[in-house]
């Protein structure tokens, strides 16, 4: 067996993949992505919607068939882990669609396959070595570390994206109550002074 | 490269990557384009190229560059931030002629240097356990690379909270100030008007 310490993604041929991707999703649009799957494949999507407006998708699962494996609308952060159960192209679709102006940032995480062990149990001949089991242990903290490390980055995206849009929002409101304010208490006054100028030249019309 | 998507044969996706500084992001793509005659995707268009643009979070192109139907790319970000890489096919045919369809292939690799697996193997024990050694070792450095950037984002963040709630509190600060003194501007106004119109 090597001693192979690595992280996550297991780089040389192997059952395993993952692809993450980040990408903006203008708005009244749907993006699609594909992807071929073995049959008894376990596979895993993850996805979050990181900036723009309510911070929510549409997303959709299909199979090869067409048959919808799953199907959620308007969700903000949602994770999905299915079983291919035949050969065949599946797709997801994020849609935008109900959105008219607003366009949102979508990030994905699609998982398929488990990752392969790292001591391959069929050539072994003994237990594995200390060196080895310790190799094993450090493999899966990194990669539970990882998948905090961008959990927290997602999450923390997401809340400055919130923070700065309230930010841009309290400032347009308070200049934009300033100028209402001044504006409409100047026109108070002098629609006031008016009434009284209209009544004077009335009245001394009618005197004359 | 398993994951692909579609697009237009003049349309231009963008992806984004949020990377530290001094960070290697190494991507492969295969482009496919869609055949009207023979009604499937051809294996490789001849001619076919992608435009690959990586653009910094300020706006600066950093990598610009027109690959073949299938490529290799690979940017060190000198910045932190958002990074978009952005593929557009060097189609020149017009658009209303053109409406083919591309299938891009991608996969896209943050903060991992490829670890040749055929020299691993072919080296003694210890050498293999040195080389995997540095690869975790880099890929440590990464993960620590990433928490820095991370604080970094937090501050920022905080620092916009806290703006906004200073914002809040000095427009009730003002607004009250303008009450009172358009109220006091007002009643001034209208007192010195009806005297001088001989009506108090």
């Amino acid at each position: 067996g090597s001693l192979a310490a690595g992280l996550v993604l297991a780089l040389a041929a192997c059952a395993a993949r993952a692809s993450e991707i980040t990408f903006e999703l203008p708005d009244n649009a749907k993006q699609c992505f594909y992807e071929e799957i073995a049959q008894g494949t376990k596979c895993t999507l993850e996805f979050q919607v990181i900036t723009g407006g309510h911070y929510d998708v549409d997303c959709r699962l299909e199979g090869p068939n067409g048959a919808v494996l799953y199907k959620e609308m308007k969700k903000q952060y949602d994770s999905f882990t299915f079983t291919a159960s035949r050969n065949g192209t599946y797709k997801f679709c994020f849609s935008n669609e109900f959105s008219t102006f607003t366009h949102k940032t979508v990030y994905f995480d699609f998982q398929v396959g488990e990752d392969p062990p790292l001591f391959p149990s069929e050539n072994r001949v003994t237990a594995l070595t200390q060196m080895e089991s310790a190799c094993v242990s450090i493999h899966e903290a990194l990669k539970s570390v990882i998948d905090y490390q961008t959990h927290f980055r997602l999450r923390e995206a997401q809340g400055r994206s919130r923070a700065e849009d309230l930010n841009t929002r309290v400032a347009y409101w308070s200049i934009g109550e300033a100028i209402i304010l001044l504006v409409v208490s100047v026109g108070q006054v002098f629609l006031l002074k008016s009434f009284f100028s209209d009544k004077r030249t009335t009245t001394t019309r009618v005197g004359s | 490269l398993p994951l692909y998507f579609q697009s237009g044969e003049r349309e231009e996706k963008c992806i984004i990557e949020d990377v530290p500084s001094d960070t290697l992001v190494i991507g492969n793509y295969k482009v496919q384009r869609w055949d009207i005659h023979k009604q499937e995707f051809l294996e490789s268009a001849p001619g076919l190229g992608m435009f690959v643009t990586v653009t910094t979070p300020d706006g600066e192109v950093l990598l610009s560059k027109l690959y073949g139907p299938q490529g290799t790319f690979s940017f060190t970000s000198y910045l932190s931030g958002e990074h978009a890489i952005c593929f557009q096919s060097n189609s020149t045919r017009l658009e209303a002629f053109a409406g083919s369809k591309l299938r891009i292939h991608l996969d896209i690799r943050v903060g991992e240097h490829f670890l040749d697996e055929s020299v691993v193997q072919a080296k003694d024990k210890v050498n293999e356990v040195n080389i995997r050694l540095e690869h975790l070792i880099e890929q440590i450095h990464h993960i620590s690379k990433e928490q820095n950037y991370e604080r970094e984002r937090e501050e920022k963040f905080r620092k916009t909270s806290e703006e906004t709630n200073s914002n809040i509190l000095w427009w009730a600060v003002v607004q009250t100030g303008i009450l009172i003194s358009i109220g006091i501007w007002q009643i001034k106004s209208l007192r010195d008007f009806f005297i001088s119109k001989k009506l108090v």
